[in-house]
């Protein structure tokens, strides 16, 4: 760690600008030296804001919160893939090493219908709440709490529900998939419930309402392409997207509630 | 939520199912239209008397709607779910690439090949079925000597060229298809996954040279 911090990169940027929600925005070149490969890509970034400040320029707007990989708030298409070319890595976790000087990394927003451009590469993530309030909960009528091992969980079950529950709501997955759709997302959401049994009971009512939401908010069609598993950062599975189909057919069928 | 059942076979999982499920039915299809076929490599009787066994039972009406119907139900799907694709990313990446990792070629070329095998199903049916007509008589019973007609049909290396390059759209097309039919059923397992996706590429290969292997045939019969 630290190691060879007297090495900084020069680095051609081509980010995305655009003031608001009605500009119609253009990608902008900032070329950016002293850059150390110790530095995060945000730091980068902030590296770049410090200098266009003091060039009294307009800072570029990005979201970003934690830093540290579970918040999901940092959101970049970096040289055209979500969170940039690291396989389950963050935005906030890319480190600069990746890179070499005299690289050009291109940076632009999440682009989908549901996810409008805000500012620059800010977009609103929004369309994600809804879906979760339109069924991505346990309705809860339990009385005094359980005892603790009352309701047994098998490992398998409890392992699957974990990985799922591992989605941080990024976007990555609409940001990358060809056709913006949000199913990885929404998948994870519905397994996370639908593998525990006190989720399990209102699983195809949820599954129902979580994906009529989904398709109203305007998002694409899943075609199988499983580039939204290679890029989330947290390794969601496309095997979700299935337990998801099978529950919304399970539903379809009218077999419970 | 709402206890209201709200899954319209329109919704994004419902259009996906049905493509899943009309592909698939398409794919057993290809089957038996490939056993059937087979009664070629057998000779002029055993194919003609193959054809007019299943031309002149009257369910082949049924069967041949059927089947239109299948075709009809996965195009009209695979165009409404690419304008609505198209539709939800409405600007496009300055730069997108995909990662290596998740799509392929044949995952990303599906509405292509799709269009290279609704080319080809119109011209082969044109050429073939309702292609010259010739008669022949087989133990007493006048029957159309389809044989004679693909045997010439196929003397034409732009026909058999043509054919090939459309088995090998419809075989990258399937290859993808054919697993994918079984994640939108939402038919998945850890354990069979791999075991479907081996299949997938192994049901790719066979439409390619199992069907290929016909044109070549017939082109070998016409005394070259
Ligand atoms: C015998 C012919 C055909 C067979 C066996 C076949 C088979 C399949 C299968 C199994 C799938 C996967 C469905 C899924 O992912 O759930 C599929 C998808 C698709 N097919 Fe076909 N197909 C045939 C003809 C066509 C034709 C003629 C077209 C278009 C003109 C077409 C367009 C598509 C498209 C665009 C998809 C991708 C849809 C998606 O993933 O959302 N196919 N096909
Ligand atoms: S599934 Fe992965 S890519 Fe999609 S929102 Fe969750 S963590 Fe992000
Ligand atoms: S800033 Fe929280 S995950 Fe990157």
């Amino acid at each position: 760690m630290g190691g060879n911090s007297t090495d900084t990169m020069s680095l051609n940027l081509k980010v995305w600008r655009q003031k608001n929600n009605k500009d119609k925005g253009q990608m902008v070149d900032y070329k950016l030296d002293g850059v150390s490969p110790d530095m995060s890509f945000l730091e980068m970034m902030d590296t770049l804001n410090t200098k266009l400040i003091k060039e009294q320029g307009d800072t570029i707007a990005f979201d970003h919160d934690c830093r540290e990989g579970i918040c999901g708030m940092c959101s970049m298409m970096i040289n055209g893939q979500a969170h940039g070319p690291e396989a389950e890595t963050t935005t906030c976790q890319l480190h600069m090493r990746k890179f070499k000087t005299g690289d050009t990394i291109v940076v632009e927003p999440w682009r989908a219908k549901a996810f409008p451009v805000l500012k620059d590469l800010m977009v609103d993530r929004g369309a994600f709440d809804q879906i979760i309030a339109a069924g991505g909960y346990v309705n809860v009528n339990t009385g005094n709490p359980q005892d603790a091992n009352a309701i047994l969980i098998g490992q398998e079950n409890a392992e699957l529900a974990m990985d799922a529950a591992a989605c941080i709501g990024c976007g990555a997955c609409v940001a990358s998939c060809k056709n913006a759709s949000a199913m990885l997302f929404v998948s994870a959401k519905i397994s996370q419930l639908a593998l525990l049994p006190q989720g399990a009971v209102e699983s195809e009512a949820r599954t129902q309402a979580m994906v009529a939401k989904m398709d109203e908010l305007g998002f694409g069609n899943c075609t199988n392409e499983a580039e939204c598993e290679a890029q989330c950062p947290k390794g969601i599975k496309i095997e979700n997207i299935a337990r998801m189909n099978r529950e919304w057919f399970k539903g379809a069928l009218g077999s419970r509630n | 939520m709402s206890s209201k059942r709200k899954c319209s076979p329109l919704s994004s999982i419902g259009k996906k199912q049905i493509m899943g499920a009309t592909g698939l039915l398409l794919c057993g299809f290809l089957v038996t239209h490939f056993v059937g076929n087979c009664t070629l490599f057998l000779g002029p009787a055993a194919f003609n008397k193959y054809s007019h066994a299943l031309t002149s039972n009257p369910l082949i009406y049924l069967a041949e709607a059927a089947l239109l119907g299948l075709f009809l139900a996965h195009i009209l799907m695979a165009i409404k779910l690419v304008i609505e694709n198209k539709k939800a990313r409405p600007v496009e990446y300055h730069t997108y690439i995909k990662s290596g990792r998740g799509g392929t070629f044949a995952s990303k070329t599906m509405p292509y090949t799709g269009i290279i095998a609704l080319v080809f199903l119109v011209i082969h049916i044109l050429g073939l079925k309702f292609g010259t007509q010739y008669s022949t008589t087989i133990d007493g019973i006048e029957m159309r000597d389809i044989y004679k007609t693909t045997i010439e049909y196929f003397q034409d290396p732009l026909h058999i060229v043509f054919y090939i390059i459309s088995m090998i759209a419809l075989g990258i097309h399937t290859s993808h298809g054919f697993w994918s039919a079984f994640q939108s059923l939402g038919l998945s397992h850890p354990k069979y996954m791999p075991k479907i996706q081996l299949a997938s590429k192994l049901f790719g290969l066979f439409v390619v040279i199992g069907f290929s292997s016909l044109p070549i045939f017939c082109y070998l019969q016409g005394g070259h």
